[in-house]
């Protein structure tokens, strides 16, 4: 019934007929909150009705692609991760955003862009423009079970090093009473091992390409890198590492089980919940670990953003939402009804940093997470020269496959399907493909 | 499909036939220009993309590049595996649920207190979502740390095996055996209900051995009911794609990786539309020649007609 | 196990005990295959910590909030859900029965190559062809519809209703066929006053796996619809989040998402085990 109402409206049209957006979002918890507070938003904007798909990362990734890509229009706003937003932009798939803010002189003061992390901003931008806004961002950090630390007699240092850090799980790995030293991402995809070994590589002083877009994969540090990974994991990891991304470490850091877990700074709202963690209050945090390479690009960077496919008809609507969604205002209202700040979307801005509130309720963890984000910077994450920008990806469209393939040759080798040496070499020959195929080699 | 019609009357041609008002290929046609609009338009689509260059995510640069896609597939000794595994899934699920669905339709096949409520229970399995059954399996039953068969082993003094990563081939054929074992079961429990019992009852009065009564009654009177499983679970199994997507993702490595979804890879993960439709082109002959040849055996019992 | 008629009582008792062991084994098997499903049920009661608790909990005080969390979208997904698959399963036997009755009653020299094309569309992986139809859709304005959703259905399901209704057909006697045209019956009499009734076991039971399949179907649900028509395989997807702990909020909306169709599966049970068998195998 409802369901024909709807439909004879949207078909008669009368004079003051609500417009309808729909948005593509990702189901992870704070979207899902988002969600929830859409009668919210239509207090502020009653004449604009809100319809959302909600599906897990890669289901709405590949949705999306598809739906923009043929401009398909059927989504006006969508939920568009950091690795895309500037591919998208220089396709021509995504409105830019600039050009709205200045129509709109009241609102933009509102806003206050300025208040954005300059990271995130220009993590987000292409050619000058702005293509989209955050939801939320989040960087990498170094988690430890204090509980387990203590009974083993040893202390975590605030910016640890990977020898330290596999020093520190080597005493504190015991199987036999399922306890794991460390727990690392070893499923495969671009968006799950690779996101945690990039970083590894980075540190380790290891880069994709040289300037020429030579793939270095044949490099002592990438070497390095891969036997440090793949012997730390399998001398004190979990058993079954390959199959672990972010959500299956989040369960046995939550269990108790694992001393060590460097991973997405948004772990740590999920640890300090008691209805789904048992180690609650028993979490340290720190730095996410450094190699002997160096410091850069140690800790990725990841947004998900906010932003208005070229395709969308009601780009006006789409837009107030938007704005409304990560405004200072949701912020606080995030707050208010969850009754606490410490579940505000983070990573975002300054004033979030800065609110007295925030400090007292995120706690041990908010600096440092500011702090990271702050550091992660995507044009200069390797010791030497690239000429690509983003920390655990590069910013080509190939990316996506290069990062899963290379993803699966990993795991290979933490599996001991292959050897070291055969992984490299495997790794090396994709890369370069992926170069030749797509015309960076001049 | 008439093997054996005890009645002894069967299905024959008709010699002439004038004079009716509809005529038969009338009927015919809508199914067949349906099945023709609906899968073999995008087919010819996804042949003219197999010939291009062509990433979803670079809308600028599309050049044709002739069978440059398909160089690309058949000249990876790697994408060997990736058939080779195609055909490991569907013929290991295939052999396993027929022996399995077998020996539970002989043991159903009895008179025993509970028979038709554990008939109706035993289907479940065969209801149930791919992907459901995937994450029900990784997570809460293979996981070595908290799945079910890690803590009964343990239980049992063993150590916590990570199936997904040690056997993943094996892990995906159990999850598949569990959903079709069912279908496989009722169809050749059917096949048994139409055994009449005196033949069971001679053969035992003349002393065959539990074997020789399975090897010369059960299994030639299975014949037909086996081909019907045979084929329904070669359409099925071949298209295996949400149980892997749901559990191992194609891994470790490549080891779980299937011709589905290898394209869903290419095409999806990778926006290789191009090569995936090349696969898709490829899989699609390869898929056509086994079931000419399958269906070919099948057919082969009928008696044959319009001839 | 050679049988001796002198001593009956022995061969009975041994006999009495082979059996009973042969149910103790059936049973035990059966609770095997059931197992991942109670096991998912149980899940579904329990909290987010105690679904992944290890050791596994098996005795708890069982818990709604799973289900209070996966209700709210379940209605138009379920009502997505029945549409599509009834909807497709009746448009496929629209199409498919008389084709079925045709290629059964009057075969042609080509019959058996037309049966077998059909059924070989079905070995096309549809992930190879979800571009291209991505496409079409769009064009056609097919993009999140129902009707969409019922026609993708449709071809996955017609060559399955033509394949199985045509052995159905074949099985019944010609001279039947016979007796009615010499009384003057035209073919469309021919189909609705014999073909059809006598085949019916075989529509049920064709209908019944169309349905299971229908509903289960997740990869066009999945690229070809988004919120208006959305079923429940899509549905089910909102819960499996990559953030955060969700397997017992998982279980509920699973056993949402399976319920209506082991109920349905369970209840029709009698037709699949004489629809499965194609007629033929009776």
């Amino acid at each position: 019934m409802k369901r024909i109402l709807l439909l004879s409206l949207a078909l008669f049209g009368t004079a003051q007929a609500a417009s309808t957006i729909t948005i593509a979002t990702v189901n992870n918890p704070d979207m899902v909150t988002m969600q929830k507070l859409t009668p919210e938003f239509n207090k502020k904007y009653p004449d604009i009705n809100v319809k959302w798909v909600t599906l897990p990362e890669n289901e709405l990734r590949q949705k999306i692609t598809l739906d923009v890509a043929s401009g398909a229009g059927t989504f006006d706003l969508a939920t568009v991760g950091s690795y895309e937003v500037p591919i998208w932009a220089k396709n021509g798939w995504l409105d830019p955003l600039t050009p709205m803010f200045a129509k709109d002189p009241a609102l933009a003061k509102a806003y206050d862009l300025n208040d954005v992390l300059p990271t995130v901003r220009s993590a987000l931008s292409n050619g000058g423009q702005l293509y989209a806004v955050p939801f939320y961002a989040e960087s990498s950090m170094t988690y430890y079970n204090k509980d387990l630390f203590k009974a083993a007699n040893v202390t975590m240092p605030a910016a640890p090093t990977w020898q330290q850090i596999q020093t520190l799980a080597s005493k504190i790995h015991n199987p036999s009473k399922g306890v794991y030293g460390i727990c690392l991402r070893g499923l495969p995809g671009w968006g799950e091992n690779m996101g945690l070994f990039s970083t590894m590589v980075n540190t380790f002083g290891g880069r994709w390409y040289d300037m020429k877009w030579q793939p270095q994969i044949n490099t002592p540090a990438w070497k390095q890198a891969v036997t440090f990974y793949v012997d730390t994991l399998k001398k004190y990891g979990p058993p079954g590492a390959t199959s672990n991304g972010f959500t299956e470490n989040l369960t046995l850091m939550s269990q108790g089980k694992c001393g060590i877990w460097v991973d997405a700074t948004v772990g740590a709202g999920f640890l300090s919940d008691p209805a789904n963690s048992k180690v609650v209050g028993k979490v340290g945090f720190a730095k996410a670990p450094v190699g002997p390479g160096t410091p850069r690009g140690s800790n990725w960077f990841w947004s998900w953003n906010l932003a208005i496919p070229k395709s969308s008809k009601q780009a006006d609507s789409a837009f107030k939402f938007l704005t409304w969604a990560t405004s200072k205002d949701y912020i606080a209202l995030v707050a208010k009804t969850k009754g606490t700040w410490a579940s505000v979307p983070p990573g975002t801005r300054n004033s979030t940093y800065n609110n007295p509130q925030y400090k007292a309720a995120a706690g041990a963890f908010s600096s440092l997470v500011l702090s990271s984000i702050k550091s992660a910077d995507v044009t200069k994450a390797t010791k030497d020269p690239v000429p690509y920008t983003g920390i655990q990806y590069i910013s080509i469209p190939q990316f996506q496959a290069l990062g899963t393939q290379v993803g699966q040759y990993l795991a290979g080798a933490l599996s001991g399907q292959s050897t070291i040496d055969a992984t490299l070499k495997q790794m090396q020959d994709a890369a370069q493909k992926t170069a030749k195929d797509g015309g960076y080699q001049k | 499909m008439t093997i054996a019609n005890p009645s002894g009357t069967t299905a024959l041609p008709p010699k002439s036939k004038s004079g009716f008002k509809l005529s038969p290929a009338a009927l015919i046609w809508p199914a067949m220009l349906y099945l023709i609009l609906t899968t073999q338009v995008p087919f010819f689509m996804t042949i003219y993309y197999s010939f291009f260059q062509y990433n979803l995510l670079d809308p600028t640069s599309r050049p044709f590049i002739g069978l440059g896609n398909y160089a690309t597939l058949l000249t990876d000794p790697q994408n060997l595996k990736i058939v080779l595994n195609t055909i490991v899934l569907a013929l290991a699920s295939l052999v396993l649920t027929l022996i399995i669905g077998g020996g539970l339709a002989m043991l159903l096949n009895r008179e025993f207190p509970g028979r038709s409520l554990l008939r109706t229970l035993l289907i479940s399995s065969f209801l149930v979502m791919p992907v459901v059954t995937a994450v029900i399996w990784k997570n809460m039953l293979m996981n070595p740390v908290f799945g079910f068969f890690s803590w009964v082993i343990t239980k049992l003094g063993g150590q916590p095996v990570d199936w997904l990563a040690q056997y993943p081939m094996a892990s995906v054929v159990a999850m598949i055996t569990w959903e079709w074992t069912p279908f496989a079961m009722l169809i050749l429990l059917t096949g048994l209900q139409s055994l009449p019992d005196d033949q069971l009852e001679a053969a035992r009065l003349d002393g065959a051995s539990p074997l020789q009564e399975f090897q010369h009654i059960v299994l030639p009177h299975w014949t037909q009911a086996i081909q019907v499983v045979v084929l329904m679970e070669t359409i099925a199994l071949l298209q295996v794609y949400g149980e892997i997507y749901g559990s191992t993702s194609g891994g470790p490595g490549i080891a779980t990786t299937n011709l589905p979804y290898f394209i869903y890879q290419k095409a999806f993960a990778e926006y290789n539309i191009g090569l995936a439709s090349a696969a898709g082109v490829i899989t699609v002959v390869l898929t056509n020649i086994l079931a000419v040849y399958m269906l070919r055996i099948i057919t082969r019992n009928q008696p044959s007609k319009g001839e | 196990m050679t049988a001796a008629p002198t001593h009956h009582n022995a061969v009975g008792s041994r006999h009495r005990v082979r059996n009973a062991f042969l149910t103790v084994i059936t049973y035990v098997i059966a609770l095997m295959f059931l197992f991942p499903l109670v096991w998912m049920v149980m899940a579904a009661f329990k909290t987010e910590s105690q679904a992944f608790a290890s050791p596994p909990v098996f005795f708890f005080q069982p818990v709604l909030e799973n289900f209070q969390k996966a209700l709210p979208t379940y209605g138009p997904a379920l009502l997505h859900s029945l549409i599509a698959a009834f909807g497709s399963t009746l448009l496929a036997f629209i199409l498919g029965l008389p084709a079925a009755f045709a290629l059964a009653v009057y075969p042609t020299r080509r019959a058996q190559g037309v049966l077998s094309w059909m059924l070989s569309t079905k070995f096309m992986p549809a992930v190879g062809v979800i571009v291209p139809l991505f496409l079409i859709f769009k064009n056609l304005h097919l993009l999140d519809t129902l009707p969409g959703l019922i026609l993708m259905y449709t071809t996955m399901n017609l060559p399955l209703v033509v394949w199985m209704m045509h052995s159905y057909m074949t099985e019944i006697p010609y001279a039947i066929y016979e007796a009615a045209k010499v009384d003057g019956a035209s073919v469309g009499q021919e189909f609705f006053g014999i073909a059809l009734p006598l085949a019916m076991p075989g529509v049920s039971a064709t209908a019944l796996l169309c349905l299971i399949f229908a509903w289960n179907e997740v990869f066009f649900a999945l690229n070809l619809t988004s919120s208006n028509a959305a079923p429940l395989s899509v549905y089910i997807g909102q819960f499996k989040t990559s953030e955060g702990l969700f397997w017992a909020q998982m279980s509920a909306a699973a056993t949402l998402t399976v319920l209506p169709v082991l109920i349905f599966g369970w209840v029709a049970q009698r037709q699949l085990v004489r629809g499965l068998s194609f007629g033929a195998v009776k």
